[in-house]
Parts: C-alpha cells; sequence; structure tokens
C-alpha cells in the first residue's frame, strides 16, 4: 500500500476536554478514505490539525514522506494538500469564476504582481472555468457566491479545494445541510473524483459513506478504534457499540 | 467580544450586484477614465484660473490638497482594500517630511535624491513596524500601530539634533531639475500634481494587479485565503510597507510645501484626520481618499472663513455623513451612479 | 536621588495612575460591553472640568462641584448615548471613529464657544492648599492625597458596585457575552445607558480632581485620552481590574519615569539634552510597554473574556 497521509499519535487538548487523544491515520494513495465517528468523536479537530488551521499538542502527519506537522496551512497547500469546509467558507462578495480564479491563482507564480491587469491572464480564468464545469456550476460563472441556492455553495466549496490541484482532497461534510436531491449530486461528484484525487471524507451521511468509500476510520472520543473495508466496519463490534442508540444503517 | 478582523474593516463597500457586469466586480477598480481626465484637466488649468481671479492662495491651497490626497489615498490602500486600519500612518508622512529635512540640513538639496530618499526611510520603517505589527488583527493592530506611532513622534521631540519640538526649518523648497525653481508656487504645484497623479496611476494598476485582487481577498476572508495557498502576512506586509513608502513621498512634498518640518505632523490627531479623510471620502473606493480629502480641507477653509467655530460646523457635517452613509462620499456617489 | 523623592514621585504616580483609572474604567466598559469605540471620552473629561470649574465659581465650594460637575456630565453622556451614540453600536469601528471624532470637535468647539480659548481657572480648595507632613522630611501637598483617597473610595465603590450587585452582574455578563446576556432578559439597552452615563461620571470627576494641577482648557482631553487607550490594552478591554493594574502601572512609568530617565541621562548627556530627552523617552516607555503586551498577550493583562 502506497500511503500518501499518515497521521501517528495525533493528540490536543481543550481545557480539560482531550478532542485528539492519539490519533492514527493513514490514507492510501487513490483511495476515497472516510471518517466517520458519533457527535463530538473530534472529527473537525482531526481535519483541522491535518490542514493546518489548528495546532497538534503532540503527534506528526506525514504527506508523501514529508512531515507536515508544523507546516503552516498556506504551505500545505503548496504541498498538495486542500480542504473544504463544513460550514461554508467562501467569498461571498465575490463571482463564481473570481472564487475559482483566486485558487487557481495561488498556485501560479507570485502576486507580488503590481502592474499587470489580473483580468488579462486569460489561461488563469479559463482554467477556473473549467473547475466550474468539473464541479457543476458552468452555467453560474458570473452569479456572486451569496447569491448561490445551498447545494451550489457546496459545489463551490469543493471547487476551491479543487483548483488548487491538490494531491489529498479534505473535504469536511461536503453534504452539510443538503436535501436528498442535492447530497446525489455531490456523491455522484466525489464519486468521479475516484481515481483522479485522493479523498479524506469526513460525513455523517452513512449512505453517501458506504457507497463512496474504499475504507473506513472510525472515529471516537479523538481515537481512531477501526479502520478498514466497509463492509467490515459495518459489522464492528466497538463500531456498534460507539453508535448505539443511534441510527446505523445496515 | 467577538474578533472582527478584516470583516470589520470593509464597511459596506460598495453594494455588489448579485451578478456583477463584467469587470464591475468587488475586485475591479475602473480608473473611470473619462471622470479622472475631466478632474485632470480641471487640475492643470487652475493655476491660470487663480491668476485671473487674483487667487495665488488657491494654488498653494490646491497643493496641500494634493499632498493629503496622496497620504490619504495611501492609506486607503491599507484601510479600505487590505482591510488593516492602521492609527500610525501620519508617522510615514511625518518620516519623509523629516527624511527631506535632515538631508537639507546635510546641504543634500536636489529633489532627485531627496524625494526617493523619503520613499525608502518612510517604506524601510514601515516595513520594519508592519513585520511586527501585521500579525495582529482587529482592535489590537489599530493599537500597536498608533504605539509605533506615539513612540516615533516622542522620538523626534527629544531628538535635539532634528529641532526637537520646534522642528526643522527648510532653507529652501526641493531643487528641481531642468532648471525649474520649486520657489515658485505654480511650478510646484505642477510638479505636485504631476508625482500625485503618476502616484494614483499606481496605485490604480496595483490595485487591478494580482497584487490588489490578492489583498482585497485577504480582507474578504483571510481563512480561506489561507486555506487556498496564499501566504497571507506576506501580501499584507507587502501593502504595509508600499502604502508607508507612499504616506513618505507625501510627507517630502508636505516639508516643501510647509517649509517646517515638526514632530506635529506624526501626532495620532493627525494620523486621526488622515482617517477621516478616508472615511469621509469612502473606503474602499479607487477616489476615496482624494475625495475625502479634497472635501475634509475645503469643508476646512469654508467653515473657517465663515466663522471662528468652524470646527462645530465640520464636527456636525462629518456626523451626518457618517450617520447617513456608511461609505462615505464616493459610496453615496456609486449608489446614484448605479440608480 | 535621595528615598524621600522616590516615595514623592512614587505617591504622584499613584495619584495619577488613579485617575487614569477612572478615566479608563468607563472606556473600556464602553469598549467591551457595547463594542464601540469612543473617541469622545476625553470630551466628556473636559466637560467634567469645565462643570466643576464652573459650579465651583457660582458657590465657592469645591465638594459640590465635583458632584455637580459628575452629575453633569453624566446626563450630558447618557443623552448623548441615547441620541447619537446609540445608532453607532451596529456599526463597523471605522465608522466609531469617524462619529466620536466628529463628536469631539462639536464639544470642543461647544467649550469653546461657551468658555472661550483662554484656560479656565480652578483651584484647590483653600483648606488643602498646604503640605502634610507624612513621613519626617516628606512633605506631600494634602490636596494630592485628597485625590488620592478620592480615587482609591471610587475604585473600591466600583468594586462593590460590580461584584456586588445586580448591576454589576449584569454590567460583567455583558463584558463577558453580549448575547448571551441579552438572552438571558438583560435589558440591554437601558443597560447600555446607565453605563455609559456611569462612565461620564468618572471621567467627568478625574477632570474635576485633575483640574487644579493641570489647565482646564480645550483640548485638555485629547492627550489624557490616547494614555486611557493604552492602560485599556494593557488591562485588558472590558475588564475594570485590568484597568485598575494597568492604570496605576502606567501612571507609574509615566510619574517616575519623568523624573528618573532625566536623571539617569543627565548623568550621560548632561542636563540640557536630558530634561527634554526625559519625558519623551518616559512616553516611549509606556508605549513600548503596550506594544509588548499586545505581542505577548493581545488580550491584556486580564482578558474580560475566556
Amino acid at each position: 500500500m502506497n500511503t500518501l497521509l499518515e497521521v501517528r499519535g495525533l493528540s490536543k487538548r481543550f481545557g480539560g476536554v482531550r478532542a485528539s487523544d492519539g490519533a492514527a491515520l493513514d490514507v492510501a494513495h487513490g483511495e476515497l478514505h472516510a471518517l466517520i465517528g458519533p457527535n463530538g468523536a473530534g472529527k473537525t479537530t482531526l481535519i483541522q490539525q491535518i490542514a493546518g488551521a489548528l495546532a497538534p499538542d503532540a503527534g506528526s502527519i506525514v504527506l508523501a514522506g514529508q512531515d507536515i506537522t508544523h507546516l503552516p496551512m498556506h504551505e500545505r497547500v503548496h504541498r498538495g494538500l486542500a480542504r473544504s469546509y463544513q460550514v461554508t467558507n467562501l467569498f461571498s462578495r465575490l463571482s463564481v469564476l473570481d472564487n475559482l480564479a483566486l485558487a487557481v491563482q495561488a498556485r501560479s507564480g507570485s502576486s507580488l504582481r503590481f502592474w499587470r491587469p489580473a483580468r488579462s491572464e486569460g489561461a488563469r480564468y479559463a482554467e477556473a472555468a473549467r473547475v466550474a464545469e468539473r464541479v457543476g456550476l458552468g452555467a453560474r460563472l458570473a452569479v456572486n457566491a451569496a447569491a448561490l441556492a445551498h447545494g451550489e455553495q457546496r459545489q463551490l466549496e469543493l471547487g476551491l479545494a479543487l483548483a488548487t490541484r491538490p494531491r489529498l482532497l479534505l473535504l469536511d461534510e461536503p453534504m452539510a445541510g443538503m436535501g436528498p436531491e442535492e447530497s446525489e449530486r455531490m456523491v455522484a461528484l466525489i464519486d468521479s473524483l475516484r481515481g483522479q484525487y485522493t479523498v479524506l471524507l469526513v460525513e455523517h451521511d452513512m449512505d453517501a459513506v458506504f457507497r463512496l468509500a474504499t475504507r473506513i476510520s472510525a472515529l471516537v472520543a479523538g481515537r481512531v478504534i477501526a479502520c478498514d473495508t466497509p463492509g467490515a466496519i459495518r459489522v464492528h463490534p466497538e463500531v456498534r457499540r460507539a453508535y448505539l442508540g443511534e441510527e446505523f444503517a445496515a | 467580544m467577538a474578533e472582527r478582523g478584516a470583516a470589520d474593516a470593509v464597511p459596506g463597500a460598495a453594494e455588489v450586484p448579485d451578478t456583477p457586469s463584467a469587470g464591475r466586480g468587488l475586485l475591479d477598480q475602473p480608473l473611470h477614465a473619462g471622470a479622472a481626465l475631466g478632474v485632470l484637466a480641471l487640475l492643470v488649468a487652475l493655476p491660470p484660473l487663480a491668476q485671473a481671479l487674483d487667487g495665488g492662495f488657491y494654488v498653494s491651497f490646491a497643493t496641500r490638497i494634493l499632498i493629503f490626497a496622496l497620504a490619504a489615498t495611501s492609506l486607503n490602500l491599507l484601510i479600505g482594500f487590505g482591510g488593516m486600519v492602521s492609527f500610525g500612518h501620519a508617522a510615514f508622512v511625518g518620516l519623509g517630511a523629516y527624511a527631506v529635512g535632515v538631508l537639507m540640513q546635510a546641504g543634500v538639496s536636489s529633489a532627485l535624491v531627496a524625494w526617493p530618499a523619503a520613499v525608502l526611510v518612510a517604506g524601510l520603517f514601515a516595513l520594519a513596524i508592519g513585520a511586527v505589527s501585521v500579525r495582529t488583527h482587529g482592535v489590537y493592530f489599530i493599537m500597536i500601530t498608533l504605539a509605533f506611532a506615539q513612540m516615533l513622534y516622542y522620538l523626534m521631540v527629544s531628538l535635539r539634533t532634528f529641532g526637537g519640538d520646534d522642528g526643522l526649518p527648510l532653507a529652501a523648497r526641493s531643487g528641481l531639475p531642468f532648471g525649474m525653481d520649486a520657489a515658485n508656487d505654480t511650478t510646484f504645484y505642477y510638479v505636485v500634481l504631476a508625482v500625485c497623479a503618476a502616484a494614483f496611476i499606481f496605485v490604480q494598476r496595483l490595485l487591478n494587479a494580482r497584487f490588489g485582487f490578492a489583498l482585497r481577498a485577504i480582507a474578504e476572508n483571510e481563512t480561506r485565503m489561507r486555506a487556498i495557498g496564499f501566504p497571507v502576512y506576506r501580501y499584507r506586509l507587502a501593502a504595509f510597507t508600499l502604502a508607508g513608502a507612499l504616506a513618505g513621498l507625501a510627507g517630502a512634498l508636505l516639508a516643501n510645501q510647509t517649509g517646517l518640518v515638526t514632530p506635529s505632523t506624526m501626532q495620532w490627531t493627525q494620523s486621526g484626520a488622515l482617517m477621516v479623510m478616508v472615511i469621509l471620502g469612502g473606503v474602499g473606493h479607487l477616489w476615496g481618499g482624494v475625495i475625502g480629502a479634497a472635501v475634509l480641507l475645503l469643508l476646512e477653509e469654508f467653515a473657517s472663513a465663515w466663522t471662528i467655530h468652524w470646527q462645530l460646523g465640520v464636527g456636525l457635517v462629518l456626523l451626518a455623513v457618517v450617520l447617513a452613509s456608511p461609505d462615505g462620499i464616493a459610496g453615496v456617489i456609486a449608489r446614484w451612479r448605479r440608480r | 536621588m535621595t528615598g524621600i523623592l522616590w516615595l514623592e514621585q512614587a505617591l504622584n504616580g499613584l495619584q495619577f495612575g488613579l485617575m487614569l483609572f477612572l478615566i479608563a474604567a468607563g472606556l473600556t466598559l464602553v469598549f467591551g460591553i457595547m463594542d464601540m469605540i469612543n473617541l469622545a471620552h476625553g470630551s466628556l473629561y473636559m466637560v467634567g472640568a469645565y462643570l466643576t470649574a464652573a459650579v465651583a465659581a457660582a458657590t465657592g465650594s469645591f465638594a459640590v462641584a465635583l458632584l455637580a460637575g459628575a452629575a453633569g456630565t453624566a446626563l450630558v453622556g447618557m443623552a448623548l448615548e441615547v441620541t447619537v451614540l446609540r445608532r453607532l453600536y451596529t456599526r463597523d469601528h471605522l465608522s466609531q471613529v469617524l462619529g466620536t471624532f466628529a463628536l469631539l470637535l462639536i464639544a470642543n468647539e461647544s467649550v469653546r464657544m461657551i468658555w472661550g480659548e483662554q484656560p479656565v481657572p480652578l483651584s484647590a480648595p483653600a483648606a488643602l492648599a498646604g503640605p502634610v507632613e507624612l513621613l519626617p522630611g516628606l512633605q506631600y501637598p494634602a490636596y494630592r492625597l485628597l485625590i488620592i483617597g478620592v480615587g482609591l473610595a471610587v475604585a473600591l465603590a466600583l468594586w462593590w458596585l460590580v461584584t456586588r450587585t445586580r448591576l454589576g452582574m449584569q454590567v460583567r455578563a455583558g463584558a463577558a457575552d453580549r448575547e448571551m446576556a441579552r438572552a438571558m432578559g438583560v435589558n440591554i439597552r437601558s443597560l447600555f445607558t446607565v453605563v455609559f452615563g456611569l462612565g461620564a461620571a468618572l471621567a467627568a470627576l478625574a477632570g474635576g480632581l485633575l483640574g487644579p494641577l493641570l489647565a482646564v482648557q480645550v483640548g485638555m482631553g485629547e492627550n489624557i485620552l490616547i494614555l486611557a487607550f493604552v492602560v485599556i490594552v494593557i488591562g485588558g478591554i472590558g475588564s475594570i481590574r485590568g484597568a485598575l493594574v494597568a492604570a496605576l502601572l502606567v501612571g507609574m512609568v509615566d510619574t517616575v519615569g519623568r523624573t528618573a530617565v532625566p536623571l539617569v541621562m543627565g548623568d550621560v548627556l548632561g542636563p540640557a539634552a536630558a530634561s527634554v530627552a526625559g519625558p519623551a523617552l518616559a512616553s516611549i516607555l509606556i508605549y513600548l510597554l503596550m506594544a509588548v503586551v499586545l505581542f505577548v498577550k493581545p488580550q491584556g493583562l486580564f482578558p474580560a473574556h475566556g
């Protein structure tokens, strides 16, 4: 197995709460790895540490053989890591095209350019338009992000991450707040990313998780208690125990 | 208290329609070439007009407005486009002025040396202060920039070699190339006009270039900019340094205009006045600094001619503007044009 | 410099610090609870000094003048709050800067129109004009002792108010989390008005007390305002305890610095240079202190929330 992301012994405390308690995770090249866990298990905290928004108290994060544990967020993007947010975090006053064009701008050279009009960079906008098309927003390029429907905003969320041409995609609950139709579209979209990108997916929607995932890691109280194929996770006794009292899709 | 940070500092800047027409999004800062040329033509024609009206005073007053328009525009770059509310900007104006004054005292009076030196000195200080300050946000950024400016102010007050509290008089205006004599108010006016116009064009180009887009986007959503790979600190520092350097240029011109360089140029109340100009003119609008400087100085001039209690009038007008329009006069104009 | 002189400077520092606290207390509450930058706070200090001077001239009683000054300024402050300032709470900090700056101009000019450009006389009560012998060899002006006394009494009263009364509880709740306080049923609008009035009264009291020592004139608020902001940033925005500690710290550094620095520098640079550089360097020290605090603990020494 060719490991792209290796997380070892990640720990993070907030006061008396151990949000991450020696969490360990492996994501292989090309796989679609899902992270599940009951509410309060620490999924978002884990994602934040991997993305670089939060500094872990202890542990290591290794991406493609390089230790990125103490790298600032923007540096990780240049090493091939991109993240989408659970709570929509777009440039709400900019158009879809401008949103994506910014992400393309980030990875295409320095922005310490003071003279040449940014709008004249046709290649950059063409690239942004391509990404928009990829996530299903090809017809909405000129619309401001704030004016998009919720589902479209989640698509743009994903698009922003894709536009940085990452190796590893961290998707934090991409289907948050979506109705059945929109969820279906998003599932299809994420499915289409398979093979092209390596994905670490955090999701509550169990239907989606079991349809999409190559492997699933279950996070409980800040620790990964199991990591296996969907079929094995489904019948894993500890995982079932953690979800006792919750509707667990059979 | 919720940390308002960047979102706090771009107040109501341009109500952006849901589907902006091509080239009219938030990131675009068109020059409005028609209006710009009109204004330029007016400014070029001012001295002969003033001659006809027998008002030599108008020329020197207009020079003053231009200088402050430059200073205010440089601050608007920070506040309006960078989302960084700096309360110590007057310090850089003062540093530029002192650079010119000190050089002249040392026998170097050529504008070709002194003015770039002013830009360099102010820029270097801005780089140093920015390196520390730009890591902070919101009200903490406001206070730390204020602190540094006050430190510089008190430093200049205590340095007797540079005149201390009384300041440094300039023996003459800077020596200009091509045989031009800056002592001639009209010549000086045209030089200042040329310099300010060039600086303004530079700012306009900058805002529409990659740098401007990145800066604006950082002010809109800093976290996301980091998340897509922008080294935010680097761009903020660059903006802070550039703004400081431009303010230094304004300072060099100001020193020439007034003939005296005093520490009071660097006081916090002066930084406050610059902020008032920017807010009045329109935060985040390209012409905001220009409009604000012109309106405030004109207001002061007319009000003081009318009554010795002119500050009351100015205060009332400012209050009315802030209560009525979230983004200053330029905002009012922009909304009116969109009707 | 002898021990006696150091002690005297320390007392001066304490006195100045306590007055700074009175001014900063109102400012930190307004900033902490209403999240509003109020550049006109120094104007309330000025109005307090002027009202005190006016009433003192009319009645001849300093005590009555102080109370009248504080009460009058509180009314002015509350009137301002209800009419103008209330509209600025929801606005961004920049608009607040512009709006309160406008009020500053209006206040300065209004005072100038009523009382003129020249400083207005305000003297300490005759009974306190002389020195008191605190220790053998240490003569200290009785009036300054009064200021220290009043300052400590007010600080104590504020402490009692904030920690022991219902109003104080609401104030602390509002400072910690405004939305939550509102959800818990606190009448935020009235609370704001009361807090503002209280802050104005405190500033006015400081103005009246300092009047005999510093000049009562237009623009007296600006210099002290900036120090007050430094105090609340160092102390922690929204924290009264922080304001007290920071005010004493700043007061001490400022006062002792002004005397100590020239002494030290006089040995190095000669008395002439030192006498100018001294006060300036003392001021630099204060701003340096604030910059360090901002860098190391940006929330201040005693953050009001979390």
